[in-house]
């Protein structure tokens, strides 16, 4: 069953006039985009840079708005932000002057949820992500993996259907990403939480995803769909499945029909 | 058995106090010895001595407490007005765009290049004091608050947008806490401005207040009095200071350091 569907979804940017333009500068940054998220499983979209994938994000948060197509997410169509959907960003967004409880507990606050049972609530999910000898901290006193599992815990504590994820472990460092790689499939498989994850890395959309989109470079749309035969237990388990022949074949796959969109997307940027 | 960089408490003692022990020192030596002339330098015990006495008849204390009460009514017009302008200001940014030259052009002026304006209008009583005071202890309040709001982190309010809250929430429990350290550097700076224009007003025309006592003391010569005035000012700005240093710590205590200049 399908949990997110979008179709036909268009975004425009408007530049600013410039002296010398006939009209307003226009960049189509989305042009017809059908995608379907099913209930319970991890979607990765990756795609070249600039291609409108954080921007598709956006729309599905309802942090941005589009200019032509419908987004569902169940029977409900989505016009603005809601508790109903988590966003995680790459920058982490945690509000410096809060306590990790209290970051944590931030969306059920915005829910009318009374203190005491936040906090029991918030606790539970700190113990998730395990971090709960740090629950009085300050984000400033935590590591760049600490302050994103703070932000994980944060997005799940409102219990929303979906977790909306912009490229979350971007900015960590290459044995932090594995590690939050991994805690991810673990509070999946905990928590069974349907998630879209944006990621400009194979490796890392492979790894963690049951579905790969791909998306096609400015104007962005969604060019396949790549299948991963590979069971989230067995990536759990297998500390080598990265070198699986599972894991390489979809890598392939997803290469294949990427590396053409890399090359237009470079071409793109050149020409400007 | 301390360790080698540990700083132990009497390190820390010293390294507050060694310098400001030397200048009294120095300051208390060199008239005696005739290296300042004691006319115009009298040594630090004599000025303490005065200040002790001048305290206990309780004829300081009036003037301090004149000073203090202009000072504070000016601040507090201030806050009253700045503080709630700067918001609407920072939030609302076209209207910021619109008045910001005429900003730029007041700050520019010189509070004591409005006195004799003020005084013209307002008289010479109390209401053209705090009205100065008000003028120069805006600025900073006004301008902090502005870029404190205006430079909020778009990534946290895009976040507590993700969240569903409301514009007005989202004022409340995001922008106002993280604006609130560049409000208080603006609070902090009002606060020195205050006292230090307060002096200067009551220096140009006042028949009260610790400007008068300089002045007047200059007039007659009698410089143990103004050097009282000199040092309960010293002291008075300390003070306040060290007010809103605690003040700011508790309330934004979140932040890794807080500049305690």
């Amino acid at each position: 069953m399908s949990l997110i569907r979008a179709t036909g979804v268009r975004k425009v940017y408007r530049g600013k006039k410039r002296p010398g333009d006939a009209a307003l500068r226009e960049t189509v940054a989305l042009e017809d985009v059908n995608l379907e998220i099913r209930e319970g499983e991890i979607l990765a979209l990756v795609g070249p840079s600039g291609c409108g994938k954080s921007t598709f994000l956006d729309i599905v948060a309802g942090l941005a708005d589009h200019d032509g197509g419908e987004i569902f997410l169940g029977d409900k169509k989505i016009t603005g932000p809601g508790l109903d959907r988590g966003v995680v960003f790459q920058g982490y967004a945690l509000f410096p002057w809060l306590t990790i409880l209290d970051n944590v507990a931030f969306g059920l606050e915005a829910q009318g949820i009374e203190t005491k049972e936040r906090h029991r609530i918030a606790k539970r999910f700190i113990e998730l992500v395990g971090l709960t000898k740090f629950e009085d901290r300050y984000p400033h006193e935590l590591s760049g993996g600490m302050k994103q599992r703070v932000a994980i815990a944060r997005a799940l504590a409102f219990e929303p259907k979906i977790l909306l994820m912009d490229e979350p472990f971007g900015a960590l460092d290459a044995q932090t990403r594995e590690r939050l790689q991994f805690e991810l499939l673990r509070i999946k498989q905990e928590t069974n939480k349907t998630i879209l994850f944006v990621t400009h890395s194979i490796d890392e959309a492979v790894l963690l995803a049951d579905r790969i989109a791909i998306m096609t470079s400015r104007p962005g749309t969604i060019k396949a769909i790549v299948n991963v035969r590979l069971p989230r237990e067995r990536k759990l388990a297998d500390d080598l499945v990265r070198s699986s022949g599972d894991f390489l074949e979809a890598r392939e796959q997803v290469w294949d029909s990427l590396r053409h969109e890399v090359d237009k997307a470079a071409e793109l940027e050149y020409s400007i | 058995m301390s360790l080698p960089h540990e700083i132990t408490a009497w390190q820390n003692l010293s390294r507050k106090w060694s310098a400001i022990i030397l200048f009294l020192l120095a300051w208390e030596i060199l008239p005696r010895v005739g290296a300042i002339s004691a006319s115009f330098l009298p040594p630090t015990s004599q000025v303490f001595t005065f200040l002790v006495r001048s305290l206990l008849s309780g004829e300081l204390e009036r003037h301090i407490f004149i000073s203090l009460s202009r000072s504070l009514a000016g601040f507090a017009l201030a806050l009253s007005i700045a503080l709630p302008l700067g918001f609407l200001l920072g939030w609302f940014r076209t209207f910021e765009r619109y008045v910001d030259p005429l900003i730029q052009v007041f700050r520019q002026t010189s509070a004591f290049a409005l006195f004799p304006l003020f005084i013209l209008v307002l008289g010479i009583g109390e209401v053209s004091k705090i009205a100065i005071i008000f003028y120069g202890a805006q600025w900073p309040i006004l301008l902090n608050t502005i870029s404190g709001v205006k430079n909020v982190d778009p990534l946290l309010v895009k976040s507590a947008r993700s969240m569903g809250l409301s514009r007005f929430a989202l004022f409340r429990k995001i922008v106002l806490p993280a604006a609130l350290p560049t409000i208080f550097t603006g609070l902090r700076l009002a606060a020195t401005f205050s006292i230090l224009i307060i002096v200067s007003a009551e220096m140009m025309g006042a028949s009260a207040g610790l400007g008068y006592v300089l002045s007047n003391s200059q007039y007659n010569f009698d410089i143990l009095r103004m050097y009282s005035a000199i040092i309960s000012l010293a002291l008075i700005g300390l003070g306040t200071n060290y007010l809103l240093v605690t003040l700011e710590k508790r309330l934004t205590g979140w932040k890794p350091e807080i500049a305690t200049f």
